[in-house]
């Protein structure tokens, strides 16, 4: 038997969402018992943005932030989009163009990890116990079927599943009330979406992958609070955008957002963001200057429309973990703290009146919030995008955004998985992606390193092949394993041996980025959480 | 028998270490910081001779910022019973760290004091000798073994070509090598119940010491990066490149 602890909420995942969450669980109650599990080393360790913050939630939940040393240090001081084109910065998009969505006045450029180290202080000082290093493996439901609590992994088990000497079992964590917000494709809330069919009349979800650096740049080239954003060149055949946001200390942070409904399987995220920034828009800043951090993370980007039921019995999946994002903001932080915080006022009413139901207390207060509002709002802008391509698109959405103001009469729907996207490679030339220079652009293993990654070596394998023979068997025949070019950390080869070409996984290099188990062509990878702590350690992302 | 262990608060070692763009110091904000690794040895050793009966206390010691009060409680979720922090901004010289950390034995007579052999910041492998000078006491350093019998310690030493057993009469000084023990990993319950065990603060003046800065710190700069390996076509190549370009024959 398992040794257990009770708890009133038991929070999955110390993001925004789930912090959020904890904040005002104590808020509203102080005599709760609360707790936060993470599976990152420290809070923070684990979350990749980009970020340009929207305050909202934030001043609802603390008001008196600033007071309270909250690390909003970077006003937005201009906004400039771009359309690139090879070679030339091409054309900027004049602010006065610019659907309302895409304006930043009044937002702020920060380092959300840096702003969830300073909510979990803030949650720890309201008396919330945060656990960082623990990974939640496992929901445990009651006989009725409703969500009894969690249980944390076992630690100390080798490759090949014996116990070492430093064997510990994990831990069962029971709750009133559990409350997922692992972020995007959390592997518990994959699980929960499916066994309670809350996607149920919903469209497929849809997702992105965003690759971010950190660089330290000339002091007389950067301008703290400027923020670019665009889209075109080098992106052909698939649809997303760039951002580059100058922040504190002399850092700008530069990433390429990838839409994973590509269909070339040849198409490398990666290597197309490396090459992105040989781009004169970013080699002027670039130039010379040092990378200090790398990572990567997946988006879910599927809107209103794909946004599942955020209940069921016993437990609330809120945050990315269900779909929050606002994609024509390209922001979801708010909206992610904002489900939490509704989350935690469902909890606080249903407990002090017993009678009425989660389900629809929940639902009420998401009714009247501008969550609701804004998600409803934008839910034809990434439909848009994939159904007429980046400029008819891009034409509707401004005309909705703007003089519509989000209330369209009619609702756009993409409801092709991401993964059912993908075509053959026969039908499509191998796209030959420049080598990197080491100064502007690199290869995948420097780049791992500089996200201070690491798993315990002796652990069972983090990723799960359904069927072994896959890889090397259709994947390989019809997509040449894709997973070699959509991994942004080259945790996937097919290396040729005598016996042929064998798959292998370099799961200590895995960022948690969960593109695989979203992007397989045969759905086979299932990302699992491997030993607490292990993963990135991302400084200032 | 009481034993004494010592804590420090360093950069965690999965990080990579970045120097600040004015080379005045190592980057470390917003870093992951952890107890160094040979610190968690000597709490490991420490807990395991209090399981065997042999230890009754364990008090775990940090000379170091605010901020060492959370690795002070991942001393206590491992099984220390009580943590003593010695609170300093700034730099904590080695020299000053021993002076303290003589000062805490002398008011609690432990007998058994187990540190690391060196932090993985600094690298400076000098408290626990220095310890053992400022308190007259025999040392161990380097232990890969431990051993407790009759009022005095065996200590197994790694040392240049093999290993060296010497025994100690208590109160004695041991430093920790890598191959003493496997550190366990600190459970849930044990993580909340550290949050309430005792935690007390003081400081160098109310010890009596007074730091010293006997080191100063010019420039901190990265290592070169590695150059690029290059193809040659011939041995001759090869033997006229070391000649003359790397000039090592
Ligand atoms: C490149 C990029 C740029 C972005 N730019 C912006 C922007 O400019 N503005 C904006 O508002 N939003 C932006 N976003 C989106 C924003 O980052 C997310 O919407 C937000 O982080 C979602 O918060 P969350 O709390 O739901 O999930 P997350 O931030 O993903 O946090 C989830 C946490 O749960 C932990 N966790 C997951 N599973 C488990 C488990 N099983 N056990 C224990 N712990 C677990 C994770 O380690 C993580 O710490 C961007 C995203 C990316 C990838
Ligand atoms: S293995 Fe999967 S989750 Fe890990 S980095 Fe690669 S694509 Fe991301």
């Amino acid at each position: 038997m398992r040794e257990s602890m009770e708890f009133d909420v038991v929070i999955v995942g110390a993001g925004p969402a789930g912090l959020a969450t904890a904040i005002r669980l104590k808020q509203l109650d102080a005599d709760l018992n609360v707790c936060v599990l993470e599976k990152g080393s420290e809070v923070g360790a684990h979350i990749l943005s980009g970020a340009v913050l929207e305050p909202r939630a934030l001043n609802e939940l603390l008001p008196d932030w600033q007071a309270l040393g909250a690390p909003l240090n970077t006003p937005v001081t201009q906004d400039r989009v771009y359309l690139l084109k090879e070679g030339e910065i091409g054309k900027q998009i004049p602010h006065g163009l610019l659907p309302r969505s895409l304006k930043n006045d009044g937002n702020y450029v920060i380092s959300l990890g840096n702003l969830c180290r300073w909510l979990g202080q803030q949650a720890e000082q309201l008396g919330v116990d945060v656990f960082p290093g623990f990974a939640v493996a496992e929901v445990l439901y009651h006989e009725d079927g409703s969500v009894k609590g969690v249980a944390t992994g076992d630690m100390g088990v080798s490759a090949k599943g014996q116990q070492l000497a430093t064997y510990t079992e994990g831990m069962e964590l029971h709750a009133t009330y559990t409350v997922f917000s692992e972020g995007c494709r959390g592997h518990l809330g994959k699980q929960l979406i499916d066994k309670f069919d809350l996607a149920q009349g919903c469209d497929a979800q849809h997702y992105a992958i965003g690759i971010k650096e950190l660089w330290q740049i000339d002091p007389e080239k950067h301008e703290p609070g400027l923020v670019l954003h665009g889209s075109g060149w080098p992106l052909e055949e698939a649809s997303g955008g760039f951002f580059l946001y100058h922040g504190d200390n002399h850092q700008v942070a530069v990433g390429l957002i990838v839409d994973l409904n590509y269909q070339n399987p040849w198409l490398s995220p990666y290597e197309e963001f490396q090459r992105m920034k040989h781009h004169p828009l970013f080699k002027q800043y670039l130039d010379g200057a040092e990378r200090i951090s790398y990572g990567a993370r997946a988006i879910t980007k599927g809107g209103w429309n794909a946004l599942p039921s955020m209940t069921m019995p016993g437990a609330l999946i809120i945050g990315c973990d269900a779909g929050t994002l606002n994609v024509a903001k390209i922001k979801g932080t708010h909206t992610a703290m904002k489900s939490g915080m509704l989350a935690a006022e469902a909890i606080h009413s249903v407990r002090a009146e017993p009678a009425s139901k989660l389900e629809q207390t929940f639902a009420d207060l998401f009714d009247q919030s501008w969550l609701k509002e804004e998600l409803f709002g934008s839910r034809n802008f990434a439909p848009a995008m994939h159904k007429f391509g980046s400029f008819w698109g891009g034409a509707y959405n401004f005309i909705e955004q703007n003089l519509l103001g989000g209330k369209s009469p009619f609702t756009l729907h993409d409801d092709t998985p991401d993964y059912a996207q993908m075509q053959t490679i026969d039908q499509f030339t191998k796209i030959r992606y420049p080598k990197p220079d080491g100064k502007l652009s690199f290869d995948r293993l420097s780049s791992v390193f500089l996200s201070n990654t690491n798993h315990e070596e002796d652990q069972p394998c983090h990723l799960v092949l359904a069927d072994e023979s896959i890889p090397t068997g259709s994947n390989l025949s019809d997509y040449a394993e894709p997973a070699q070019r959509y991994c942004p950390a080259g945790v996937y080869e097919i290396v040729e041996g005598d016996e042929g070409p064998k798959f292998v996984i370099n799961a200590q290099n895995c960022v948690h980025c969960k593109t695989c188990d979203i992007k397989d062509p045969a759905q086979n990878i299932t990302w699992v959480t491997p030993e607490g702590t292990g993963g990135p350690n991302y400084p200032n992302m | 028998m009481k034993i004494l262990v010592g804590v420090k608060r360093v950069i965690d070692y999965n990080v990579k270490v970045r120097v600040k763009s004015d080379n005045s110091d190592v980057d470390l904000s917003n870093t992951k910081m952890a107890i160094n690794p040979f610190c968690e040895i000597a709490v490991e050793e420490a807990i395991r001779l209090k399981e065997a009966g042999i230890a009754d206390e364990v008090i775990a010691v940090s000379v170091g910022s605010n901020a060492s009060q959370e690795q002070l409680r991942t001393a206590l979720a491992l099984g220390a019973d009580r943590a003593i922090l010695v609170e300093t901004e700034g730099v904590v010289e080695p020299l000053n760290v021993a002076k303290a950390l003589a000062q805490i034995m002398a008011q609690e007579s432990p007998d058994l004091v187990i540190l690391g052999k060196q932090s993985i910041d600094s690298d400076n492998n000098q408290v626990g000798q220095m310890l053992a000078a400022l308190t007259q006491r025999p040392q161990g350093t380097f232990a890969s073994k431990v051993s407790i019998a009759d009022g005095s310690v065996s200590v197994t030493r790694e040392i240049d070509g093999g290993l060296r057993t010497v025994k100690l009469t208590m109160p004695a000084i041991v430093t920790t090598d890598l191959r003493l023990n496997e550190p366990r990993f600190a459970k849930l319950p044990d993580i909340m119940k550290a949050k309430k065990k005792p935690l007390d603060t003081t400081t160098f003046e109310q010890l009596g010491v007074t730091p010293k800065q006997h080191i100063q710190l010019d420039k901190v700069e990265a290592p070169a990066a590695r150059q690029g390996g290059i193809k040659v076509s011939s041995v001759d190549e090869l033997i006229e490149k070391l000649k003359d370009e790397a000039k090592v024959i």
